[in-house]
């Protein structure tokens, strides 16, 4: 059986990634369209919340993609650190974007659903506070990676704003349930059942979220594409400058 | 077509508004610059292999 470490070549990942995007682009529409229109076109209204609640076919994928993209990223970046391969480094920062557009949408989204139901856009909750801080680090990290010329150095000072911003995408996961105050609900995630909410709405909401994780995975696959042929570009032409 | 959102339609309009905007931003993004790469690179490359065989 092929090692996962085959795909730490960058040609090899290039060569794969290529025969699976395609099925990819097509999985992902298939489960984003059937998530969103079923939840947004045949799903009742909540008692309480009114039509307010087809946003959570929306905010509850994006925030849990907010958070996984960290995940993703900081896994990345122990590879990076402890195998030293290029690909983990490079995909690493492919997922920042995706993943800092993912916890734009929970925060835009949230903010809108929040001004009806709790009669204001913003409070300094715990969960709020600490979406935005991982808002915030997902800002920095991006802005470290362009701001550092060489591809090795910004690896590593990443990995390591990788790591201290973990602190913060576990806060932003468990706030609610740290700490007993604040606006924001508990998980809408949870392996107690009584916890969850209702099937009717459950199941829309889970076809949507494949359909962000798929498309977190696609996007992240076409991105470090790109990533290993820029940084193979910048090698040939400092090749060419030095000859 | 579209159900009845009642009081809250503008919340929840501008919520799939905001959303999709976003989506098609970064998918826009990064196909955009994944073509842009892949034909400089290619250009490079193009142009290191006719240097070498001069």
């Amino acid at each position: 059986m092929a090692s996962i470490w085959e795909y730490a070549n960058p040609k090899k990942f290039i060569d794969t990634s290529n025969k699976v995007i395609p099925m990819l682009w097509v999985l992902t529409i298939v489960c984003l369209a059937t998530g969103l229109i079923w939840g947004f076109f045949f799903t009742p209204d909540d008692y309480r919340q009114g039509s307010t609640v087809k946003i959570f076919y929306l905010h509850v994928p994006s925030a849990l993609m907010a958070i996984n993209a960290w995940f993703m990223m900081l896994v990345a970046s122990l590879i990076w650190i402890v195998r030293r391969h290029h690909v983990s480094a490079l995909a690493a920062r492919a997922a920042a974007p995706v993943g800092m557009v993912m916890t734009l949408i929970a925060l835009f989204t949230g903010a809108i659903w929040g001004q009806p139901m709790w009669g204001t856009w913003w409070a300094w909750d715990p969960r709020l506070t600490s979406f935005l801080i991982l808002f915030l680090f997902y800002l920095g990290y991006i802005a470290l990676w362009e701001a550092i010329e060489n591809d090795d150095t910004a690896a590593d000072l990443t990995a390591v704003l990788c790591l201290v911003g973990s602190v913060f995408a576990v806060l932003s996961r468990y706030a609610v349930n740290f700490w007993n105050q604040g606006l924001h609900q508990g998980a809408s995630l949870s392996l107690d059942a009584e916890e969850n909410v209702a099937d009717i709405f459950w199941y829309p909401a889970l076809v949507a979220m494949a359909g962000f994780f798929l498309l977190f995975v696609v996007l992240v696959l076409v991105r470090t594409q790109t990533e290993i042929r820029a940084r193979r570009m910048r090698a040939l032409l400092a090749r060419e400058r030095m000859q | 077509m579209i159900p009845d959102l009642g009081k809250y339609a503008e919340a929840v309009l501008s919520a799939y508004g905001v959303s999709f905007v976003l989506l098609a931003a970064i998918i826009w993004l990064s196909m955009r610059r994944a073509r842009k790469v892949r034909a400089q690179l290619e250009e490079v490359e193009n142009r290191l292999k006719s240097q070498r065989s001069q």
